[in-house]
């Protein structure tokens, strides 16, 4: 018995450094990714090698989910396609309408911005994308999804699905990226309430439903139901799309700020498919500074 | 194939699988009281082939979980160099002990490298964890030790690895 337990710990001490400066080298050099990592994207490299490594896993673990998807395709019954086909063919008309208006004030925007000489906005390209269903540290609000530097996605571009902002990419490895959620706590977005044009910062509380609003003074206008939009003034996000509705306003006399919090609009874990937002080249905001995440 | 070659295999499917349940997606409920599957496993592999891994691999397999669940990189690789260096050194005093006495030395390993030590971290990246909810991966990890240990053990004696 003695003799195996021996012969099992030899390779620890024969060669190379003892156990315990390779662990102190270790430590080292642990503690120093660790600062690298935190201040600033110096080992992002390296992370997407690893999560390259990993992204197999990732698709893994999402099969079950894509093959559910997909029986539930192969048998849908006739009658609620059919049923799905016509309230989408409603949907769509309705949008058609919308949007016939919607371009004609666009170009009426156009043309009163040119008249007093102000900058012409234009607008992005959009890219759908999937959620790949994998469980990151449930201690942050991150996604991951199936594009990655081969298909265009850059470091810091933002998020949207159909009714808002949704966040920002924060890793990306030449398959699969993940995205930092407007709602995590390490998280803030400038913006805008559509009423009156009001500033303020969206920081992310944690939970998956509420945007905190703290530095907004006490006798700011601002109101339970207000839309806020992104203000686009990170250079980041583009601006003018819908993040959330006010659901609470506190004013406390003996704060300096009221205590304002908001609902965000796009469905934050209810959809599988979202939108990657890309500048179109010549518009404001290409990697100008921008809250970092 | 040598015994060397079986062991890494065996060893690498292993760590594979507890990637795969640290990935597999839960209910929001219990996503925190998911056992830490690739520290335990490490901890049986330092525990059953004592110097096999070495804190070497430790720190490697640390990194990719890093890189997989999207941390600070080098969190869990300075957690794993830890808990392989000291369940390396404790090896013959918790291998001889009783299954559950066994789960309350894992979980005290897990407790403190990997969560207390994660905590910290996190706190100092302004990242701390925000419920009380985060340290439920302790008990969850020291219930799930028997069968992990039981399962292992099968697995290591069927591929007859010393």
């Amino acid at each position: 018995m003695r003799q195996r337990f021996e012969g099992q710990m030899k390779p620890l001490f024969q060669r190379g450094p003892s156990i315990t400066l390779r662990l102190l080298i270790l430590i080292l050099l642990s503690v120093a990714m660790m600062t690298a990592d935190h201040r600033g994207a110096r080992l992002e490299p390296l992370r997407a090698g690893l999560t390259l490594l990993i992204s197999p896993l990732h698709y893994l673990v999402n099969l079950p989910f894509d093959a559910g998807g997909w029986l539930s395709g192969v048998f849908t019954s006739r009658n609620s396609l059919l049923r799905d086909n016509s309230r989408l063919q409603k949907e769509h008309l309705a949008l058609m309408a919308q949007m016939q208006r919607y371009e004609a004030l666009e170009v009426e925007n156009q043309r009163l911005r040119e008249l007093l000489q102000s900058s012409v906005k234009v607008g992005g390209r959009t890219s759908v994308a999937e959620i790949i269903s994998v469980d990151l540290d449930p201690f942050k609000r991150q996604i991951v999804l199936n594009r990655g530097t081969r298909d265009g996605v850059t470091l810091g571009q933002p998020l949207l699905d159909a009714r808002g902002v949704l966040g920002q990419i924060v890793h990306a490895s030449l398959y699969t990226s993940s995205a930092l959620l407007i709602t995590d706590p390490t998280h803030a977005l400038p913006v805008q309430v559509l009423r009156n044009g009001l500033r303020g910062i969206a920081f992310g509380s944690g939970s998956s439903n509420r945007l905190d609003l703290p530095y907004l003074a006490n006798n700011a206008d601002i109101q339970v139901g207000d839309l806020l939009v992104s203000s686009g003034l990170d250079g980041r996000f583009p601006p003018d799309y819908p993040v959330g509705k006010v659901v609470s306003v506190k004013l406390d006399p003996s704060e300096p700020f009221a205590k304002v919090s908001a609902e965000p609009s796009a469905g934050l874990e209810r959809n599988r498919e979202v939108l990657l937002y890309w500048f179109e080249p010549g518009t404001a905001g290409n990697g100008s500074a921008a809250v970092s995440p | 194939m040598t015994q060397k070659q079986r062991q890494s295999w065996v060893i690498i499917a292993s760590f594979v699988a507890a990637l795969l349940l640290t990935l597999l997606p839960l209910p929001d409920v219990l996503a925190a009281a998911r056992p830490a599957w690739m520290a335990m496993t490490l901890i049986y592999w330092c525990l059953a082939l004592p110097g096999r891994i070495g804190v070497g691999g430790a720190w490697a397999a640390g990194l990719l979980l890093d890189a997989a669940q999207g941390a600070l990189l080098g969190q869990h690789a300075l957690s794993f160099a830890l808990i392989a260096y000291s369940a390396t050194r404790l090896h013959l005093g918790i291998r001889q002990l009783p299954l559950l006495q066994q789960a309350a030395a894992v979980a005290v390993l897990i407790l403190f490298l990997d969560q207390m030590l994660g905590f910290w971290i996190k706190g100092m990246s302004q990242q701390a964890p925000w419920s009380w909810s985060y340290w439920l991966a302790t008990p969850a990890s020291m219930m799930i030790w028997p069968a992990m240990y039981l399962t292992l053990r099968h697995m290591r004696r069927r591929y007859r690895l010393a």
